[in-house]
C-alpha cells in the first residue's frame, strides 16, 4: 500500500447512490413505524416501494454512463455486471414488496419491521454484486440471509412458520461457518483476499490438497445458500412455513445472491483451478436436477412443489459451471449462461409466487386439490398459472425456453463427454419437470371445480401490478430473448477479466 | 404490392396472432362476433397465402434459394435471426395449413364440444395456426424450434379441456382417469422428449458450423450449403442426426414412437384431431426434408435403411392395429401411422421420386385424414358413440354423410384417381430404385412389404365401411330422426372433396411446385461425389 493513506478513501457517491438510497429508506421506514398510529402503518410499505423504485434512478444513470467505477482498492466495483445484478435485485425486491403489501396488511402485525428487514436484505445483495474481495462478499451474503431468518418466522402463530425459521437459521449458520472456514483456508494459503489477487495466486495450484479442501468447503457453503442437493433439506420446510412473499424472496433474491457469490468466487477468484470445482459442481447439478425433479412429482402442495422446482432450477443453473471445467472451455460463455438463466428464472418464479398469493387470497389453501377448476372461476388467473408454470417448464414461446436454451448452449459449446452427458441428463430432467408443472396447469384448467370459493373479490392493486410486470416480461422475453441476453453480455465482459 | 415481397410471409404467420388479440378483447358472451373474427382472421391468412402462390416464381426453383425472403436480427448475442422464406417444398405445406384452418373454423361454427367456450377454443386455434405456418417458413433453426414448439401448448389445452371424457383405466394407477387428461399429458411429454434432443442437435450444428467460413450460425440456407460441401461428418454427424431424428420421429410419428398418436387423436375434440392429423404430423416429416436431409446428407444416407425399416414396420403395424379397433376414430388414428409410414418410406429412398411422393403424400393425407376426422366427429355428434358395432347402416339413415364417408375411405385406401394414390404408389416405385449405394435388398423388401401394406389398408378401410355404412341400422336408432349433413359441414367438406379429386387427376397441381426443387435438392445433397464415396464405403 505504501504511499497511500489507508484511512482515506475516495468515496464515489454516485456509484454508491443505490445503496445509500436503500439505507435511507430503511431508516425512514423504521422511524415512520415509530410515529405512525396503527391504522396508518401501511405508509411504511409505500415508502419501501417508493425507495426501491427511487434506487433504480441512479442505477439508470450509471448504466447510461457505461464506466467502471472502482473503490476501496478495487474491493468494491461498480461495473456493467454489478449494475445488471443490482437492477435484478432491485426489481425483484420491488415485485416482492408489491406482493407483500396486501399479504402483510391482512396479517396485521409488525409492518414496519417487515419492510425494514427486507430492505436490509436487499442492501446485502446490492453490496454483494459489487464485492470483489472475500470480506465484502461475506458481509454482503450474510446481510442477505440474516434478516431472512427472522422474516421466515414472521407468522408467529403458526408452528410451521416457527419451524421454518428455526430450520433455516440452524442450517444457515452452519453453512456460513463452513463457508467462512473455506475462505480462511484460501486466505491462509495465498495471503490474498481480493479476487484478482486470488486468481493470480491460485493459478496452477490445482494439486494442492489444502486448496482443494478450501474450494470444496466453500462449495458446500454456497450449496446451502442456493439449496442444491444434497444441501437442500431446509428449503421445502422453510418455503412452506414462511409467509409467501418471503418464500418468493428466498427463492429468487436470496438464491440469486448465492449464485452471484458463487459466480464471483469461482470465475473471478478461482478461474485457474476450474478443474477442481467443475467436477464437484457437475455432481451437484446432476443430483439437484434429478432428485429434486423426482421428489417434486410427488408433491401435493403448490409451495412445496415450487420449493423442489426451485432446487431443480438451481441444478439447471449449475450446469454451465460444470461446462467451465472442460479443458479450454470458454469461461465467458458458461458465466453468461448462468446469469441469463438467473434473470429469466427470477422473473418467472416471482410470477409463479404472485399467482400463489393471488389464488390463496380467498381462503383457498396451497394444496393442489384446492386449485381444481380455478380457471373456471377466474379465467384470467388461470391464464397466468399456465403462463408461469409452462415458462418454468421451458415451453416456448415463454421466457423459460431461452433460459434452458442458453444453458444447453453453454454445455454444447464446451463439448467433452462428461458435459454432453450432463446435457442429456438435463434434457431428460426437462421432460420430467414438465410433468409436475403441467400437473398444476391440469388441475387449474382441466379438472372440475371441487370446492366452493368465492373469488369475486379482485386481487389488491399492488398484487395485480406485480402479476402484470412479471407476465409481460415472461412473454416478451420469450419472443425477444435479446431482452435477457444483455445480462449475459455484461457478464461476459467481467468473466474475461 | 411490392411491400408484399417482404411482408407476405410475416403476414401469413402473424395474422392469426392479431386474431388472438382481437378475440381476447371481445367478451365471451358475444359468440357471433367471436366466430366472425376467427373466420375473418383465418380467411385473411389463407388469402395471404394465395397471394403468395400468385406471386411465386415457379420457374426459378433450385434448392436452397428462397422467395419472399426476410432476414432481420432477432437474438444478436447468438446470431439467431428472424429469417423466413419459402420454396417449392414449403409452399404446398403452408397453403395446406392456412386452407385447413379456414375449414376448421367453418366446421366449428356449430360444433362445439363440451364445455363449449368458443372464445378460448378459437384463441387456441389461432395460436396453433401461427405455430404451424411459422414452422413451414422458418429458415433459422432457433426460429424453427420456437414455432415447432408453439403448437404444443394450444394442442395440450384442446385435448385436455375439450377432449374425450370417458373414464379409462391406466396401467399402474389405481384410480381411473378421464381419457382426455391421459392423452393430453402423454402427447405433451412425448413431443417434449423429442424436442429436447432436437434442440441439442441444433446446438451441436451451430457450434460445428463455427469452423466454417460463416462462423457459428443457425441459418438453414448456410447450414445447407455447409452440409452439401460435406462439412458435417463422422461420429459427430451420426449423433447429431440421431438427436434430430428423435425429435422429428416422435412428431411424425414413426414406429416405435407412435404410441401417443392413437390416444391424442382419439381423445382430441374433432377440430383438434383434424388439425393434428392434417398439419401437426407434417411438421415432423417436413423437418426431415428441410433439415435432416440437406444439412446432414451423408448421415441421412447411412440412416436411410434404418428409417425405411421403421417406416414399413409402421405401415404394417398401423394397418394391423386398425383391424383390431372397435372405435371408428381410433381406427382412423391408427391409419395415420400407416400413411405416415409411406411418407417416411418415400423420404428414406433419398430420390427425387421418393421425396416428391412424400410431399404429395403429406398433402393428400392432410386432406383425406382431415376429412375422415371431420366425418367421425360429425357422426359421433349424432350417434353419441363411435363403436363401429353399433353404427351399422349409416348410409340408410344419413345418405349424404354415408356417401362422403365412402368416398373418403376410398381416397384413403389409395384408389387411383384420388389424391391418396400418388403418395403410396410413388414411394413404392421409389423404393424399387433408391439412391445408388443404398442396399437394394432392404429397399426392395420394403417395397414388397409396403405393397402388402396397401392391401391391408384397403382391407381395414373397406372393413370399416362395411361395419359403419352397410347393413341394417341397429334397433336402438329406430324411430330416431337424424339430421343429415348440415350446411356448415358441407361448406367445410366440399372444398376438401374437390381438392382430393383434383389432385387425384392432376397431381401436377402439387408437382409443378415441388418437382424441380426436389430434383435440385437431391442433386445438391447426394451428388455423384457423395454417392461414390458411400458406395465405395459399402463396397457396392
Amino acid at each position: 500500500m505504501g504511499d497511500k493513506d489507508l484511512l482515506v478513501f475516495q468515496i464515489d457517491y454516485l456509484a454508491l447512490a443505490p445503496e445509500l438510497i436503500v439505507v435511507t429508506t430503511m431508516i425512514i421506514v423504521l422511524a415512520l413505524d415509530l410515529i405512525l398510529p396503527r391504522p396508518k402503518k401501511y405508509w411504511t410499505a409505500t415508502v419501501a416501494v417508493a425507495g426501491t423504485a427511487l434506487a433504480l434512478v441512479p442505477l439508470a444513470f450509471l448504466v447510461l454512463e457505461d464506466e467502471v467505477r472502482s473503490m476501496f482498492d478495487g474491493s468494491y466495483v461498480v461495473d456493467e455486471f454489478a449494475l445488471v445484478l443490482k437492477g435484478l435485485f432491485l426489481v425483484a425486491a420491488y415485485i416482492v414488496f408489491l406482493m407483500s403489501h396486501s399479504y402483510i396488511e391482512s396479517e396485521r402485525y409488525y409492518q414496519g419491521e417487515y419492510y425494514f428487514l427486507l430492505l436490509a436484505s436487499l442492501l446485502g445483495s446490492l453490496v454483494m454484486a459489487s464485492s470483489r474481495d472475500l470480506i465484502v462478499l461475506f458481509i454482503g451474503i450474510e446481510l442477505v440471509t440474516g434478516p431472512l431468518y427472522m422474516l421466515s418466522g414472521w407468522r408467529k402463530g403458526d408452528v410451521k412458520s416457527n419451524e421454518a425459521s428455526m430450520k433455516y437459521f440452524l442450517l444457515g449458520i452452519l453453512s456460513t461457518a463452513i463457508l467462512l472456514y473455506g475462505m480462511s483456508f484460501l486466505y491462509g494459503l495465498t495471503g490474498e483476499i481480493t479476487f484478482a489477487g486470488l486468481a493470480e495466486a491460485t493459478a496452477g495450484m490445482a494439486d494442492e490438497p489444502a486448496l482443494i479442501m478450501a474450494v470444496l468447503l466453500m462449495i458446500v457453503g454456497f450449496a446451502f445458500k442456493i439449496s442444491a442437493v444434497p444441501f437442500h433439506f431446509w428449503a421445502p420446510d422453510t418455503y412452506e412455513g414462511a409467509p409467501t412473499p418471503i418464500t418468493a424472496y428466498l427463492s429468487v433474491n436470496s438464491k440469486a445472491a448465492g449464485f452471484v457469490a458463487m459466480l464471483l468466487v469461482m470465475y473471478l477468484a478461482l478461474p485457474g483451478v476450474a478443474e477442481v470445482w467443475a467436477p464437484a459442481l457437475w455432481l451437484l447439478a446432476a443430483l439437484s436436477m434429478t432428485i429434486a425433479n423426482l421428489t417434486a412429482l410427488r408433491q401435493t402442495n403448490i409451495v412445496r412443489l415450487l420449493a423442489y422446482s426451485s432446487v431443480a432450477q438451481a441444478g439447471f443453473m449449475l450446469v454451465p459451471f460444470a461446462a467451465a471445467g472442460v479443458a479450454g472451455a470458454d469461461l465467458q460463455e458458461a458465466f453468461a449462461a448462468t446469469v441469463i438463466y438467473l434473470v429469466i428464472y427470477a422473473v418467472m418464479n416471482l410470477g409463479a409466487f404472485a399467482v400463489v398469493i393471488a389464488a390463496t387470497r380467498s381462503g383457498r389453501s396451497g394444496e393442489l386439490s384446492a386449485w381444481s377448476g380455478l380457471a373456471r372461476v377466474d379465467p384470467k388467473l388461470g391464464v397466468l398459472v399456465a403462463v408461469f408454470f409452462f415458462s418454468l417448464a421451458g415451453i416456448p414461446p415463454l421466457a423459460g425456453w431461452f433460459a434452458k436454451f442458453a444453458m444447453f448452449r453453454s454445455v454444447m459449446i464446451a463439448g467433452g463427454a462428461a458435459t454432453v452427458a450432463l446435457a442429456v441428463i438435463a434434457a431428460i430432467n426437462a421432460v420430467i419437470a414438465l410433468y409436475y408443472y403441467a400437473k398444476v396447469v391440469k388441475s387449474v384448467w382441466l379438472d372440475d371445480p371441487v370446492a366452493e370459493f368465492a373469488d369475486d373479490e379482485r386481487p389488491a392493486g399492488s398484487l395485480r401490478l406485480a402479476l402484470g410486470i412479471t407476465v409481460v416480461l415472461t412473454v416478451m422475453i420469450g419472443f425477444f430473448p435479446a431482452l435477457a441476453t444483455f445480462a449475459g453480455e455484461a457478464a461476459r465482459v467481467i468473466a474475461s477479466g | 404490392m411490392e411491400w408484399f415481397e417482404t411482408w407476405g410471409l410475416t403476414l401469413t404467420v402473424f395474422l392469426p396472432l392479431v386474431g388472438v388479440v382481437l378475440l381476447g378483447l371481445i367478451p365471451k358472451e358475444n359468440e357471433s362476433a367471436l366466430k366472425t373474427t376467427g373466420l375473418v382472421a383465418s380467411i385473411m391468412t389463407f388469402a395471404a397465402s394465395l397471394i403468395l402462390i400468385a406471386r411465386f416464381d415457379f420457374s426459378s426453383n433450385t434448392y436452397n434459394t428462397y422467395q419472399f425472403e426476410v432476414s432481420e436480427t432477432w437474438i444478436g448475442a447468438i446470431n439467431a435471426n428472424y429469417h423466413v422464406g419459402i420454396d417449392g417444398i414449403s409452399l404446398p405445406m403452408l397453403v395446406l395449413s392456412t386452407f385447413v384452418m379456414v375449414l376448421a373454423v367453418i366446421y366449428s361454427w356449430n360444433h362445439w364440444d363440451e364445455p363449449k367456450n368458443p372464445k378460448a377454443f378459437l384463441i387456441l386455434m389461432m395460436i396453433l395456426a401461427t405455430g404451424m405456418n411459422g414452422t413451414f417458413v422458418a429458415l433459422d433453426l432457433v426460429l424453427f424450434f420456437l414455432f415447432f414448439e408453439i403448437v404444443l401448448l394450444p394442442m395440450y389445452f384442446m385435448i385436455g379441456i375439450w377432449g374425450d371424457k370417458t373414464p379409462r383405466k391406466i396401467p399402474g394407477f389405481a384410480k381411473e382417469f378421464e381419457t382426455r387428461l391421459y392423452a393430453a399429458i402423454k402427447f405433451f411429454l412425448f413431443t417434449l422428449f423429442g424436442s429436447a434432443f432436437l434442440l441439442l442437435g441444433f446446438l451441436a450444428l451451430y457450434f460445428e458450423s463455427g469452423k466454417s467460413q460463416f462462423g457459428r450460425t443457425f441459418d438453414i440456407p448456410q447450414l445447407t450449403e455447409l452440409g452439401a460441401s460435406g462439412a458435417f461428418s463422422g461420429t459427430f454427424a451420426f449423433l447429431v442426426f440421431g438427436a434430430i431424428f428423435l425429435g422429428f420421429a416422435v412428431k411424425v410419428p414413426m414406429f416405435p414412437f407412435h404410441t401417443w398418436l392413437p390416444d391424442a387423436h382419439t381423445a382430441a375434440p374433432t377440430v383438434g384431431s383434424v388439425l393434428l392429423a392434417a398439419i401437426l404430423l407434417k411438421l415432423g416429416s417436413y423437418g426431415f426434408i428441410r433439415i435432416s436431409l440437406p444439412i446432414l446428407p451423408e448421415e441421412a444416407v447411412s440412416w436411410a435403411p434404418f428409417i425405411a425399416i421403421l417406416a414399413v414396420i409402421g405401415i404394417i403395424y398401423g394397418s394391423l392395429a386398425c383391424l383390431a379397433q372397435s372405435d371408428m376414430k381410433r381406427l382412423i388414428a391408427f391409419s395415420s401411422v400407416g400413411h405416415m409410414g409411406f411418407i417416411m418410406l418415400g423420404i428414406s429412398t433419398m430420390t427425387d421420386i421418393g421425396i416428391n411422393a412424400a410431399i404429395i403424400g403429406m398433402v393428400a393425407h392432410g386432406l383425406i385424414t382431415g376429412l375422415l376426422f371431420f366425418i367421425a366427429g360429425s357422426m359421433h355428434h349424432r350417434y353419441h358413440t363411435r363403436e363401429m358395432a353399433r353404427l351399422g347402416g349409416n348410409i340408410k339413415l344419413m345418405p349424404v354423410m354415408g356417401g362422403i364417408l365412402a368416398f373418403t375411405a376410398m381416397a384413403s385406401l389409395g384408389l387411383p384417381g384420388l389424391a391418396g394414390f400418388w403418395g403410396e404408389f410413388m414411394s413404392l416405385v421409389a423404393s424399387f430404385n433408391p439412391l445408388p449405394g443404398l442396399s437394394l435388398g432392404v429397399f426392395r423388401s420394403a417395397m414388397v412389404i409396403g405393397a402388402i401394406g396397401t392391401i391391408l389398408t384397403a382391407g381395414y378401410m373397406l372393413w370399416m365401411l362395411q361395419k359403419v355404412n352397410l347393413g341394417e341400422p341397429g334397433d336402438e336408432w329406430e324411430g330416431k330422426e337424424f339430421h343429415d349433413v348440415d350446411r356448415f359441414e358441407l361448406a367445410a367438406w366440399v372444398p376438401l372433396i374437390v381438392l382430393i379429386v383434383v389432385i387425384g387427376f392432376f397431381p401436377k397441381f402439387i408437382f409443378s411446385s415441388t418437382t424441380d426443387v426436389v430434383t435440385s435438392l437431391v442433386d445438391m445433397a447426394f451428388n455423384s461425389e457423395t454417392t461414390a464415396a458411400i458406395s465405395s464405403q459399402i463396397g457396392g
